[in-house]
């Protein structure tokens, strides 16, 4: 899809986490104030290492209180089974009706190997090679059984078209997996996968694999440089670069009204902490801030975190998206039902099944 | 009926099973067939909602077998949305504890409590098919006493995360050192709003039913009739009390597939039309295949059973059990076909896994459920709709007001929690 600028539109994504919450109601809500702004998602973190609730699990409760964001959860790859992975998040994707994403990640602290007990702490590049497999074999298997397996011929029983389920045969280096999935094919044959990107050893996984990459960057030229590393990367891999969308992830603070509350800030752009760019100012420069680097072309949209989760998403909504839409930067509906349209990504096609073949 | 009586008279719990493979179909893999079916069972009032985990695809002679092709959406992930459009029902996920880890299920099951304020519940089931095997890190083909001691420890080991922390919400450090499981951490998530999520476990055999007395809290059975039930029942409980448990501890629930009838004589034409529906000439070839374990592909279904004898099984079975020794079956089908004059189809419409249990008019149904719990043959029962998804519909409007009128069923819920609506005290926790 291009805006009257010529150019795809502008991609708006926000965290919904919370600390040290476990209800159900107020993850709805902040997903449903995402939804009301139009958001093509919303990303909700999981570790094993700090307390918190399972991702995937909240967001599938949140799918039927929703109808149109995006949901991704992260999902780690480290300590988890890859084939029960894949099964989860391709049934987050028919649970929500083609909304669902994986935001992909790796335990990397000995703390997290001894709540599994199977297997020691890694260096971080062996534990994203792996991240890599699991994302290879979770495409496999969400292709191993052909959109229309299941069909059920009603005269004799079977289901129609012989071959519609595949081995995936996948060996990897810590790993093997034969298939086929016990899932039927999701409704975006592939979930959305999402990478954060910042971390070099993540970069190779994220530029092959990923639909959406999220970078860290305090400048417009430190993105743009990430940016381009990424989709040469990509299409090293044989991707096409526009394949892959690149969103610059901000902390965003807007407590301090409706301008910058520190000079230099604001306007002047987004500080490194140690939590990642941090922007603090108001919810007009926000507005500002994202349309200067989007029109420079460094970004294909931002994945924002609200510092205060409830006080800022709200802020964020109501102030930031409503001037993006207003200078039409922004969609003011959803033109599409699934994440792959939010994200102007096509559906891909299956890789086992026979080209132009209908028998 | 005296208020007395009424209020001593044993209630009926029923849940509603989702099964894994066969009646599905592509509709039924949409979230609205779930949701439908989810809601039909909280209009019935139902204890809970039970759903399989995923069929394995089988393979036929190097090949995988197309009868079963459907699949099925992950239990956890599913019940999670089910959260959000049910209220009261229980939600239950079928997930075998031979290959997944116990921190992680754990912690899914804890959150589907607090997700779904205290209606969690977890079919725990043992898996050693080569499908799922070559499908997991941890492979191989565990053999049947590794499973149920790994399953054991699994169990003890989620008791253990879910006690981790206080009641007021602290968290506290856990180590298990055990023959399975060697972990130590901290958990992620406060203790679930049921103490720990219902335990249910399926099975029959001997440490099956010494597992289930010691730890479960609800027993998925399989029996027929109700002299066998009441075996059944009186046997399981009677080995609670040496884990210092009271017969009330653990509900006993055997599967049902029911067919109603304004007469008895059109439920049994139902029944029968059902059982041809689901039966077709080639699924009745490959039953058969599956208990002779060997190719019958040349045979006619609509002939007379094969005269050669079946290849018995493996020492590795099923995780739930089966028919039993396949050629003791084998031995049983041939009589009845010989009896009554009957193809391989007929024989496994009539004989098959997956026929009705219960068959005849409303009243007649609803009197024979109430029987078998007043009679001590069970605590109620696990419906297995044979279509999914309207296939409880009929049993909600026309079997569950029976039920209400005899006082046998609740006429609404008490409590919040599935610890509640099956009348289970909550755990113990360390305080």
């Amino acid at each position: 899809m291009t805006s009257s600028h010529g150019r795809r539109l502008l991609h708006l994504a926000a965290a919904v986490d919370q600390q040290r919450v476990y209800d159900a109601d107020s993850y709805v809500g902040l997903a449903r104030l995402a939804e009301r702004g139009g958001l093509d998602f919303v990303t909700l973190d999981d570790t094993f290492a700090r307390p918190g609730p399972d991702a995937l699990s909240v967001l599938s409760r949140v799918a039927p209180a929703t109808g149109r964001v995006g949901l991704v959860p992260t999902v780690t790859t480290t300590h988890t089974e890859p084939f029960h992975v894949q099964a989860a998040v391709a049934t987050l994707d028919w649970v929500s009706r083609g909304r669902a994403g994986w935001r992909i990640d790796v335990s990397a602290t000995e703390g997290e190997a001894r709540l599994f007990g199977r297997r020691n702490a890694a260096p971080p590049d062996a534990l994203w090679q792996e991240a890599g497999e699991v994302a290879e074999v979770a495409a496999r298997l969400w292709d191993s059984r052909e959109d229309d397996a299941g069909i059920r011929d009603a005269a004799t029983g079977r289901f129609t078209g012989r071959g519609t389920l595949h081995h995936v045969d996948f060996t990897g280096s810590t790993f093997s997996v034969k298939g086929p999935s016990t899932v039927p094919r999701p409704p975006q044959g592939h979930p959305v996968r999402v990478v954060e990107a910042t971390d070099k050893h993540a970069r190779g996984t994220a530029a092959r694999y990923a639909d959406v990459a999220l970078v860290r960057a305090v400048s417009p030229a430190q993105l743009a440089a990430a940016r381009n590393e990424l989709r040469e990367a990509a299409s090293a891999f044989g991707r096409t670069p526009d394949d892959l969308r690149v969103l610059a992830s901000l902390v965003v603070d807007l407590g301090g009204g409706e301008y910058a509350a520190e000079p230099g800030h604001g306007g002047g752009g987004p500080r490194p902490t140690a939590r990642g760019p941090l922007y603090r100012g108001g919810p007009v420069d926000l507005a500002e801030l994202i349309a200067a680097w989007y029109t420079d072309g460094v970004t294909d949209g931002f994945h924002l975190t609200p510092a205060e989760p409830r006080r800022d998403l709200e802020r964020l909504v109501n102030g930031t998206v409503a001037l993006l839409q207003h200078r039409g930067l922004f969609r003011t509906f959803y033109p599409g039902s699934t994440l792959r349209e939010h994200l102007g990504l096509a559906r891909p096609a299956n890789q086992y099944a026979v080209a132009g073949g209908t028998s | 009926m005296t208020v007395r009586q009424r209020l001593r008279r044993k209630r009926i719990h029923l849940a509603a099973h989702v099964p894994g493979v066969d009646n599905a179909s592509r509709p039924g893999i949409e979230f609205a067939s779930f949701e439908h079916l989810a809601r039909t069972a909280e209009r019935g009032l139902f204890d809970f909602l039970l759903l399989a985990d995923g069929p394995r695809p089988r393979e036929h002679e190097g090949r995988i077998d197309d009868v079963d092709v459907v699949g099925r959406p992950e239990s956890l992930t599913v019940l999670g949305a089910l959260a959000a459009v049910t209220d009261r029902l229980g939600l239950a996920a079928t997930v075998d504890a031979t290959f997944n880890e116990p921190y992680e299920l754990a912690r899914r099951l804890a959150t589907l409590d607090h997700l779904s304020g205290g209606r969690a519940a977890w079919n725990v089931v043992t898996s050693s098919d080569a499908f799922t095997g070559e499908n997991v890190r941890r492979g191989g083909h565990p053999d049947r006493s590794e499973r149920f001691s790994r399953a054991a420890e699994f169990v003890t080991v989620a008791r253990e995360l879910w006690d981790s922390w206080t009641p007021d919400g602290v968290s506290r450090p856990f180590a298990h050192r055990g023959r399975h499981f060697d972990i130590a951490g901290e958990f992620t998530v406060p203790r679930p709003p049921q103490g720990h999520p219902v335990v249910l476990q399926e099975g029959d055999s001997e440490e099956g039913r010494e597992s289930a007395a010691a730890t479960a809290d609800v027993m998925f059975t399989r029996h027929g009739t109700l002299e066998d039930g009441r075996a059944f029942y009186a046997d399981v409980k009677k080995r609670l009390e040496k884990y210092g448990r009271t017969p009330g501890d653990l509900k006993i629930m055997p599967a049902v597939t029911v067919v109603l009838g304004d007469t008895a004589a059109e439920a049994r034409e139902r029944a029968a039309g059902i059982r041809r529906q689901q039966v077709s000439p080639q699924h009745a070839l490959r039953t058969l295949e599956r208990l002779w374990r060997v190719d019958l592909s040349s045979y006619d279904p609509d002939g007379p059973l094969p005269e050669i004898d079946p290849v018995p099984e493996p020492a590795i079975a099923q995780g739930r059990p089966r028919h039993g020794d396949s050629v003791a079956v084998a031995e049983k089908w041939r009589a009845l076909s010989k009896e009554k004059g009957l193809s391989i189809r007929q024989t496994v419409i009539e004989a098959g896994c997956g026929r009705p249990s219960l068959i005849g008019t409303p009243e007649a149904v609803a009197a024979e459920l109430d029987a078998c719990v007043r009679r001590d043959a069970a605590d109620g029962f696990v419906l297995v709709p044979h279509l999914t998804p309207g296939g409880l519909d009929e049993f909600v409007d026309r079997v569950v007001p029976l039920l209400q009128e005899r006082g046998a069923f609740r006429t609404e819920y008490e409590g919040a929690t599935l610890r509640s609506h099956l009348g289970l005290s909550g755990p113990a926790g360390k305080g």
